[in-house]
């Protein structure tokens, strides 16, 4: 259990009146009280003996971007390798508390990983192409899931491709190998593959830390495409990224979960000061 | 306080900007005093200095504009950092329109000089000193971070309307008296509402530091107390 003044810090940055200059936070109000599609409850994780969560309650509310910003270290990025049980994999690594999708908790051990792993994607920081054609990267994760024919696959295939705003660019050669793409078209592949076996939730690590500008912009672009369809976590050292595709943002430090508020407000007025000296770069 | 900026460069810009925005805060202070000085000593050689020390005001909020852009462009400011460089904005407007309020005043003072004298003016000397009072306590609590101070002086403005009232009968009464006080009695009038105004102005420029400092916006609706427009003076009898 988190000790009670965790929680009541959360909810009462959370609850906290809006305020601006010229009413940039009317979709604030509105952002915070819209069902949770993963509802995260006195989450702690641990690395071995070494607490690494403590007591995170959070919301990925329905069809919106969550962005997780802190220093290196801070949880951020086990939060979301526990989103999707990577951390299973590792001896020694164990999560308390709840994380509750579709009704269910998912650290719970009866959970079925790769059940899991089809409603909760992820995509990484460096593009990870298998060595194979295009076409198979697609369906290779959506043949472990499902059993389509072969015109359904091609249909999944291509709109997979389409989702991830990199159709035009590859549909004349569907059966290259997908290692001769671009950085920024391996990782929109990659954000391809993720949404073929069509998941729930998707949860970015990074995604453009290795990409140029462009490239960025184009992700960027595609998660505010994708937030239509699917509940999105991204993980970024980039705050104006955050700002850029967030709904609402957390702030994380040494583990704790510090601030959460939709971004307009956490960028422009944040409530705890400890988020002010980290995003104007104060940070001690 | 808070900590100090990781890049220092970027913290030295962020005082300049403060030091730039009190810098011109004390200069309005010292045109609105000079202004008032002028008209009451009759003084239009002050006066005219006053008039062409506006410059100076006009020169300082171009300056300040063109630093906060570039610190939007360059740093991309966010929290207390974004809301100085807004409120440095939109304040550097506001004490440019100050200046221009007490040029005028010091304008109509050299006209003053040349007419009789139409009643006292210690109202004048009481509503300079509280516009002053106004305008220094929020470059004040601008420098120093303090919300307090900014909330006590956007309360404090109804004192001047409370005087800008008294000197508004008073000009209506010296002109039913005698037609020929009506051309001073006028000018008076506008150097008195000039002075309102500034008032008006220190409180939007107090509200502006509120909320850079804190974050949060003014909480309630300011206490008004400019009742001229509903004055009426009965003629006598």
């Amino acid at each position: 259990m988190s000790p009670p003044s965790d929680s009541a810090m959360q909810d009462s940055a959370a609850a906290i009146p809006s305020s601006s200059f010229g009413g940039m936070q009317a979709r604030s109000a509105a952002a915070l009280n819209e069902t949770a599609r993963v509802a995260i409850r006195n989450l702690d994780f641990y690395y071995g003996a070494n607490r690494a969560l403590k007591g995170i309650n959070l919301d990925l509310p329905e069809r919106q971007v969550t962005g997780m910003i802190g220093p290196s270290g801070c949880g951020k990025s086990t939060l979301l390798r526990v989103l999707n049980r990577m951390y299973s994999l590792y001896p020694g690594q164990r999560a308390t508390g709840e994380v509750i999708l579709d009704g269910r908790n998912i650290i719970d051990d009866d959970m079925d990983v790769n059940e899991l792993r089809a409603k909760i994607g992820m995509v990484f920081q460096k593009p990870t192409p298998f060595p194979m054609t295009i076409h198979e990267n697609i369906a290779f994760g959506v043949r472990l899931h499902e059993k389509l024919s072969r015109a359904q696959m091609d249909e999944r295939v291509e709109w997979a491709l389409t989702r991830a705003a990199i159709w035009g660019e590859v549909k004349d050669r569907l059966n290259t190998n997908a290692m001769g793409l671009s950085g920024g078209q391996q990782q929109r592949l990659c954000i391809a593959r993720t949404i073929a076996v069509r998941p729930e939730v998707i949860l970015f690590d990074e995604p453009t830390s290795a990409l140029d500008p462009i490239s960025t912009l184009k992700i960027e672009e595609l998660i505010d495409e994708l937030k239509q369809d699917f509940t999105i976590a991204i993980v970024t050292h980039n705050m104006q990224q955050a700002a850029r595709c967030a709904d609402q943002v957390a702030f994380f430090y040494l583990g704790e979960l510090i601030e959460v508020a939709p971004a307009a407000q956490l960028f422009t007025a944040p409530q705890q000061p400890r988020t002010q000296e980290y995003i104007t770069g104060r940070f001690g | 306080m808070m900590q100090e900026h990781t890049v220092r460069a970027y913290g030295e810009e962020l005082r300049r900007l403060r030091e730039m925005i009190a810098r011109m805060g004390g200069l309005a202070e010292r045109q609105v005093e000079d202004a008032v000085a002028a008209l009451i000593r009759r003084d239009a050689e002050l006066a005219t200095e006053v008039m062409g020390r506006d410059a100076e005001i006009d020169a300082l909020e171009r300056e300040i504009e063109e630093f906060c852009i570039r610190l939007l462009a360059l740093r991309q400011p966010v929290g207390q950092d974004l809301r100085l460089v807004i409120a440095g904005l939109k304040i550097s407007h506001a004490i440019e329109r100050i200046g221009d309020y007490a040029r005028n005043a010091a304008k109509r003072s050299i006209v003053l000089a040349q007419q009789p004298q139409v009643g006292s003016l210690n109202g004048f000397q009481r509503m300079a000193r509280l516009v002053q009072e106004e305008l220094k306590g929020a470059m004040d609590a601008l420098v120093n971070g303090d919300a307090a101070r900014a909330s006590e002086v956007w309360a404090s403005d109804q004192s001047v309307d409370e005087v800008y009232n008294g000197i508004f009968r008073e000009m209506l009464t010296f002109m039913m008296e005698d037609p020929r006080n009506i051309t001073a009695a006028t000018h008076l009038l506008f150097v008195a509402k000039n002075l309102e105004r500034i008032g008006d102005h220190a409180t939007n420029i107090a509200e502006t530091v509120y909320y850079a400092v804190s974050g949060q916006p003014m909480p309630s609706e300011r206490p008004k107390g400019d009742s001229s427009p509903y004055a009426v003076v009965r003629p006598p009898a």
